[in-house]
């Protein structure tokens, strides 16, 4: 990419934060981007955190661009070095001409200085430590003290962070008293030391009405609270676990009686991911809206129960927040190479419904779809959302609600229906759309049957014989494949004289995005097409047909969404290529643009 | 070929009725479909009986079960309850997810030794910590049936297969893993005892929480030979009832009596009792540790003590530890879920 002229880098550049785990970088380094945030300019923050609860090393970059490209991009202008342990590396990531800041209470050895570079040396440990008496606050307020410093050499109003301090800590005065001392200790040692601010700075925007600040993961939870669940299980699992965090949260707010007190839900702390399965499939069963959150470790163990889900037809939801595998793989890293999985997931024939969310606003409203859809087509639906996606703050929209939203129970007959029947056979395809009616346990004694994983006909009975089996099973394969109507449809971007096409999903969005104009400015244009449910909506083969080159740009090693889409529509495998990335990093733009050139053979 | 056979609707005039107007029959299921003589069936008997004697309507009833021999005899009982056939020791994790639904819904587990001590071990020991309020009958045969004969987790040492081949590993006893793990009601009995067996499933049905029965239930086909430890021989040979339970309905009398000490009533939260008598002198079915002390002993001595051996009423089931609201989470209705689109708009402003 080519230099810019200073003037450009008016909010428009990268920076990131090296820090320590544990010693209380995340509150700073939030802090720091919600300033921003309430600047109104675009901003995205990827905190690129270890598997550890203290002591290893730990990342949060951040990506202003007034353009609204925010996806994750490995060239950074301005660095926070603060680990030793990491300096090297981190030192080896600046852009020339770019800023380095750095503790100077230490003296930088010098064969990490760089000619390239302009080297910011502010005693933040120093300064503290004779600042603050308390051990813990000396290494606390370290953290407070770089923005403070940023706020100045960025340009981000001292008033702003003050506000925000106010609205974080609210009664607790001494707390914001401290705080802003030590955003005062970084400010004055920036004005008083360099040239305030940087050519590399801030300036506010329109101010963002519209628009939060949100993880995908809470915005999963709240979707689960709107769509009116009421009995969550799971076991904990990183990236997931603040799914049923949220969850609790809201519920302890908005699921109390207020009369007594007592919980319009139920959490349940599973053993294992396998009982968190069970628990939402007996719960669906019983007629509850049930969900599990998990990540790919657990959908592993939950694939028995998906499979008595499906075959059985129980409403259930799982949502699958995606990290780097296979096995333990990088727990605290993101990847999309859970998709075949989902699609797929559990022994003998089986296809499930699986939606694809881009960011928190989709995690919200396809929260609910994913209900919906569990209870229309009886059947387990998957929410695959990624650590990118679930644990890093995103700007979205406000969400909204239509108040004249209900449930879809889909066909579930209540006793009174039942009293009028003269018998109920479970699993009959009355309507001849491959979706039987159903009932719940203890409504009416008309409505009672056997559910069962083994193998039944349509009348519920237990058989072993091949005709039976097969009727079924024809009849859930049907059924399944009809959801491609129902799924949120394929958002697709077009571009004039465009003759390829890219194909992705989920949190690869904002990197396509902005690949698709970096291509154009190269002369290549490009029609963008997101994938966002499986089974695939028609408009998916539509385009790969339209199309003579189609990239598949996806976050995982073996093209799982190029397989799926070789094997799901009619495209000829030889209209497909594949760009992948799969190092558990967030997708950047970088990774897109240079995957399509080299397919092209253009020199990038 | 449907291999499940429902039974012919017949019914004579002069069967008696319980309190609902229904007969017995009614709460029968399916034909059997397992081996002559299978103690199963005596327990799927029991059942019905129990079921009958309560005048539970069959329909509030969910029946649920795993994978094996013992799974398979939810079918032959209650044909007018919810049943679910789940996968293979993983039917605690379905009940607990149905009784979180619905705290309304009776529920009745049937398990086997490989589905809750094997396979399913730990979804066992953990509905019991939740005290999850469940009737938990684990049909004891110490063998795997429908794979034709392995040991299962309750062989004893030393016990024999049909093919002679000598366990040697310490086998799991049911009752000692649930009085370690806090379960409210514990009972032992055997398939071929239904006199002792009825008034504890009656009383399990009315107990407030994990209500857990081991049966021992010979399996004729497999482990019913000289050798083995829970064939009918040696268990009628070996058994030693401690303690034998009495269940009195809340709209019924206590009218028999008995020598004072020897007796001792637990009532129940609706009301009805449990009225315990003392086979065994100075035993205290209300002592854990005592319980568990005595049964280990019987167990060296080579007995197996049963009865309703341990009962604490007043914990605290899932739904009173979760403090969930007294209507069935699937009754409320959707205002009471969703907080709505200016509560909606008010949150944003809390991620600004």
């Amino acid at each position: 990419m080519q230099h810019r002229s200073p003037l450009d880098r008016i909010n428009d550049f990268a920076l990131k934060i090296a820090t320590v785990n544990g010693t209380g970088s995340a509150s700073a380094n939030s802090l720091l981007m919600q300033a921003i945030f309430r600047m109104g300019i675009p901003v995205s923050g990827k905190n690129i955190f270890p598997s550890n609860i203290q002591g290893l090393p730990t990342w949060y970059e951040i990506r202003v661009n007034h353009r609204g490209h925010t996806a994750r991009t490995p060239r950074f202008d301005l660095i926070v070095a603060l680990n030793n342990a990491t300096y090297r590396k981190d030192i080896a990531e600046l852009q020339p001409g770019g800023y380095l800041l750095h503790d100077s209470t230490w003296p930088l050895a010098a064969e990490l200085r760089r000619d390239d570079v302009h080297f910011l040396g502010i005693p933040l440990a120093r300064m503290c430590g004779e600042a603050f008496s308390d051990g813990r606050e000396k290494l606390l307020m370290k953290n407070i003290a770089y923005v403070g410093a940023l706020a100045a050499l960025l340009d981000i109003p001292l008033e702003l962070i003050n506000q925000l301090l106010g609205e974080q800590y609210g009664s607790k005065k001494k707390l914001i008293e401290s705080n802003y001392r030590a955003v005062r200790l970084g400010y004055d040692y920036a004005k008083q030391h360099f040239e305030c601010p940087l050519p590399l700075r801030l300036e506010p925007m329109a101010p963002p009405d519209d628009l939060i600040l949100i993880d995908g993961n809470t915005a999963t939870a709240l979707g689960c609270l709107y769509a009116g669940a009421t009995v969550g299980a799971w076991y904990p699992i990183t990236p997931a676990t603040s799914v049923m965090d949220a969850f609790r949260r809201f519920c302890e707010r908005y699921r109390k009686d207020p009369e007594t007190g007592k919980n319009r839900y139920l959490i349940v702390q599973a053993e294992d991911e396998l009982a968190a399965a069970g628990v939402v499939v007996g719960a669906g069963w019983a007629g509850a809206r049930a969900f599990t959150p998990t990540s790919g470790p657990g959908l592993s163990l939950m694939n028995e129960f998906i499979g008595l889900a499906y075959y059985a037809e129980v409403p259930s939801v799982f949502i699958i927040v995606q990290r780097t595998g296979p096995s333990t793989g990088m727990p605290t890293r993101t990847q999309q190479a859970d998709l075949l999985l989902a699609a797929y997931a559990s022994h003998g024939d089986t296809k499930h419904i699986v939606l694809l969310p881009a960011d928190p606003e989709e995690c919200f409203t396809m929260a609910v779809q994913a209900f919906d859809l569990a209870e229309r087509f009886q059947t387990p639906v998957f929410l695959l959302t990624d650590l990118d996606i679930g644990m890093n703050d995103w700007v979205c929209r406000k969400f909204r609600w239509d108040d004249a939203y209900r449930p879809d129970r889909g066909k579930m007959l209540d006793a009174e229906q039942l009293e009028k029947m003269q018998a109920f056979y479970r699993y009959l395809d009355v309507d001849g759309d491959g979706i039987p009616y159903r009932t719940r346990p203890g409504v009416h004694a008309k409505g009672a049957y056997f559910t069962r994983g083994s193998g039944h006909n349509k009348y519920g009975g237990y058989t072993e014989d091949a005709e039976e089996y097969a009727e079924v099973m024809e009849r859930l394969a049907r059924k399944v494949a009809s959801a491609a109507h129902a799924v949120p449809p394929s958002v697709i971007h077009t571009r004039e004289g465009a003759e390829i096409g890219i194909v992705a999903a989920g949190s690869s969005n904002p990197a396509v995005l902005e690949a698709v104009e970096l291509l154009a400015e190269q002369g290549i244009a490009a029609d963008y097409l997101r994938v966002r449910g499986f089974p695939f909506d028609p408009a998916v083969e539509e385009f790969l047909m339209a199309h003579e080159v189609n990239f598949v740009v996806e976050q995982n090693r073996d093209g799982q969404l190029k397989s799926l889409l070789t094997l799901e529509t009619r495209v000829p495998k030889e209209r497909l290529r594949s760009v992948r990335y799969f190092g558990g990093l967030p997708l950047s733009a970088d990774h897109v643009v240079r995957g399509v050139l080299q397919a092209l053979e253009v020199p990038a | 070929m449907t291999t499940s056979f429902p039974k012919p609707k017949v019914r004579h005039p002069g069967l008696p009725v319980n309190a609902l107007g229904l007969t017995q029959r009614d709460y029968e299921g399916a034909m059997s479909t397992l081996c002559a003589g299978c103690g199963h069936d005596s327990i799927t008997a029991a059942f019905v009986r129990a079921f009958w004697e309560l005048g539970i309507p069959p329909h509030q009833v969910a029946k649920l079960s795993g994978i094996g021999c013992s799974s398979k005899t939810p079918t032959y009982f209650l044909s007018g309850a919810h049943g679910f056939n789940a996968v293979h020791g993983r039917m605690p994790s379905i009940a607990t997810g149905a009784a979180a639904a619905n705290r309304h819904l009776i529920l009745v587990g049937v398990s086997g030794d490989g589905d809750s001590l094997s396979i399913g071990l730990g979804q066992f020991c953990h509905a019991i910590r939740r005290n999850l309020n469940i009737l938990y009958v684990l049909e004891n045969n110490g063998v795997y049936g429908l794979t034709k004969g392995q040991f299962s987790a309750s062989a004893d040492v030393g016990s024999k297969t049909k093919k002679g081949e000598v366990n040697r590993n310490q086998p799991i006893d049911p009752v000692l893993v649930a009085l370690s793990l806090g379960a409210t009601f514990v009972a032992r009995s055997f398939s071929g005892d239904k006199a002792q067996l009825v008034p504890i499933l009656k009383a399990g049905l009315m107990h407030k929480g994990f209500a857990f029965v081991d049966v021992i239930s010979p399996c004729v086909t497999f482990n019913d030979h000289e050798g083995s430890t829970k064939s009918y021989r040696y268990t009628r040979g070996h058994i030693r009832e401690v303690v034998h339970a009495d269940f009195v309905p809340v709209r019924e009398e206590i009218t028999a009596s008995y020598e004072a000490g020897t007796t001792k009533d637990v009532t129940l939260h609706d009301g009805s009792v449990i009225r315990l008598r003392k086979v065994a002198p100075d035993y205290d079915p209300t002592d854990r540790d005592a319980v568990y002390a005595y049964v280990r002993a019987c167990q060296r001595r080579g007995e197996v003590a049963t009865g309703l051996l341990y009962v604490a009423q007043d914990q605290p089931e899932m739904h009173e530890i979760e403090n969930t609201v007294d209507t069935p989470l699937v009754d409320l209705p959707f205002e009471q879920l969703c907080p709505g689109s200016a509560e909606l708009e008010r949150l944003m402003e809390e991620f600004r």
